[in-house]
């Protein structure tokens, strides 16, 4: 069962801006799916057509096999939206918008009532709830509008950069939580500019740039595209120089750091090896840049040229 | 479309809208009972009482159903407007719009709004009018029959304006520059039969005159303008105002890209 369908969309503003430029793609029942690109590059355009925000130009939109052209109102109810700006009537009461939302889906009194609670603590904002939205921080704002998209429990939850501006901790209590509504079925579509959020949480990924879908894989197919990686090792002893070891190129960043970009062609079991032979004793590794956000940069800058090479195709 | 659905909706918006009058009672309900107070106190008593009396009536009897009628269409206007405008403008009208709930139920939750704070604001005033002058109702079902249409044409308009406004400038440019004047010329403090003929035909062309003149007939059994045409003009406005409301919101006009 597809979640979402997509064919040939297009928009075309009225002040001529082409942001669209007929996308195409599907997201499975269940996924967990990353929506990529620049700013500018379409992607809450797309998310404004899908959830009916912006008129389309061409195209068409399945939401749960709902066509958003002839079944709008059973689309609509499948969807959750968390926007990417705040929209909330920051002069209402934090219990109130929850409460008018689950209304406006048709949730009854007492039902919105128990969802508003549910939600409300799922996302640690229960205690606030008898305060005005203007008075909670950014994160809270964040979470207020996560509870919002789900007490009607949609089916497909789409989230424009949900954790923009919240801090670490509180991102990942939202990646925990995240994960377990997509665990309990629930699919989600992500627009993050953190490419460590998409490549932790997402199993599917696409990106996009100047309204053309320019990659749409699985996250695992996506990175292993990428053919280098580099990797920063910390050790135990200094070393006066870089050592000469064979399939990766080595630098010393300090006396006790060693960068070493490695090929396709070679494993780290090969790399540790030859530090272990040369009495080279590593303290711990880490990734220099994270991969997705690698590869993200060298498709955006290249398009459809530079992946080719970068794929090695 | 899903009918329950709908009706729910249509209550959370009703709901909400008067949960912003009264949060906000100081701005929503007080200035019209003061406003109208000084009506009655400068004009209807100060006033009135060297002008003697209109169409067989005393001068604050005559005024006060046009005063009535001047707040319920103020504040119906005024309520659609500002919360339609200020949901747009801080954008969370778009909780509405991803909603499966059908256009004409935000329209008719925002107008039913809008009735609701006319009548309630119309209902203080007459309370007020009652400190001052003798209102007995001679035709109840005209007088509540022409304010409940009179409340949801102004609330309609209330929401067209909502819709073009891009500002906040634009929400008080109709009722400084149209409601306003319209309303003063409607009829409210004189009969038109005081004015020359010419002027007395310009009038006729005012809907807010058979507004105020039907429900001047609803309290005091006087009007200077046929019952009969007052009514179709005010169905044909509900209907010609719903009609443009549910056209442009199905096109987004004003909302959607």
């Amino acid at each position: 069962m597809q979640a979402l369908t997509i064919r040939n969309l297009t928009k075309t503003y009225a002040n001529g801006n082409v942001a669209l430029k007929g996308i195409n793609f599907s997201v499975d029942a269940g996924d967990f799916y990353a929506l990529l690109g620049p700013n500018g590059a379409g992607k809450t355009t797309a998310i404004g057509i899908i959830s009916s925000l912006v008129n389309k130009t061409g195209g068409e939109v399945e939401i749960f096999g709902h066509n958003i052209d002839t079944d709008l109102e059973a689309a609509k109810t499948c969807i959750g939206l968390v926007p990417q700006e705040v929209n909330l009537n920051l002069w209402e009461g934090v219990h109130n918008i929850i409460m008018n939302q689950a209304g406006y889906y048709g949730l009854g009194r007492k039902l919105a009532g128990e969802r508003t609670e549910k939600y409300l603590r799922a996302l640690r904002l229960w205690d606030r709830r008898n305060d005005n939205a203007r008075s909670l921080s950014g994160g809270m704002k964040r979470r207020l509008m996560i509870a919002r998209a789900l007490v009607h429990e949609p089916k497909l939850l789409i989230l424009d950069e949900p954790t923009a501006g919240v801090d670490i901790e509180i991102r990942r209590s939202m990646w925990e939580f995240l994960r377990e509504i997509n665990e309990a079925g629930t699919t989600i579509i992500l627009t993050t500019h953190y490419l460590e959020e998409a490549e932790s949480l997402c199993r599917h990924v696409a990106i996009i740039d100047e309204g053309t879908i320019i990659e749409d894989a699985r996250m695992s197919t996506v990175l292993r595209k990428l053919q280098r990686e580099v990797f920063v090792l910390s050790l135990a002893k200094p070393l006066e120089a870089a050592p000469q070891l064979e399939g990766f190129e080595t630098t010393l960043r300090d006396d006790c750091e060693l960068e070493v970009d490695k090929g396709p062609e070679v494993n780290l079991n090969d790399l540790f090896s030859q530090l272990d032979a040369r009495g080279i004793e590593v303290v711990s590794l880490r990734n220099k840049a994270n991969r997705l956000e690698e590869l993200f940069m060298r498709l955006v800058e290249n398009k459809q040229d530079g992946f080719k090479e970068v794929a090695g195709a | 479309m899903n009918i329950a659905l709908n009706f729910v909706a249509m209550k959370t918006i009703v709901r909400k809208e008067m949960v912003r009058v009264m949060r906000i009672w100081i701005q929503t309900i007080v200035p019209p009972a003061i406003t109208m107070t000084l009506y009655f106190i400068i004009f209807g008593n100060l006033i009135g009482r060297r002008i003697g009396t209109m169409d067989g009536f005393d001068y604050m009897q005559y005024i006060a159903p046009g005063l009535i009628m001047m707040s319920v269409i103020t504040n119906s206007y005024g309520n659609v407007v500002s919360s339609f405008f200020g949901a747009k403008f801080g954008r969370h009208l778009e909780e509405m719009l991803i909603a499966p709930m059908s256009n004409a139920t935000i329209i008719l939750g925002h107008v039913a709004g809008g009735v609701l704070r006319g009548l309630l604001v119309g209902l203080l005033v007459t309370i007020v009018a009652l400190f001052f002058t003798r209102l007995e109702v001679q035709h109840p079902f005209v007088t509540m029959s022409v304010v409940l249409l009179s409340s949801i044409v102004f609330s309609l308009m209330g929401f067209i304006n909502a819709v073009f406004a891009k500002k906040f400038d634009d929400i008080s440019i109709v009722p400084t520059f149209v409601l306003t004047p319209l309303t003063y010329l409607g009829g409210v403090f004189y009969s038109i039969s005081l004015l020359p003929e010419f002027w007395q035909k310009v009038s006729m062309a005012n809907p807010i005159l058979y507004m105020v003149n039907a429900f001047r007939y609803g309290i005091l059994g006087a009007s200077d303008i046929s019952i009969g045409v007052a009514y179709a003009i005010l169905v044909v406005f509900v209907v010609i105002l719903f009609s443009a409301c549910l056209l442009l919101l199905n096109r987004g006009v004003g909302i959607r890209e």
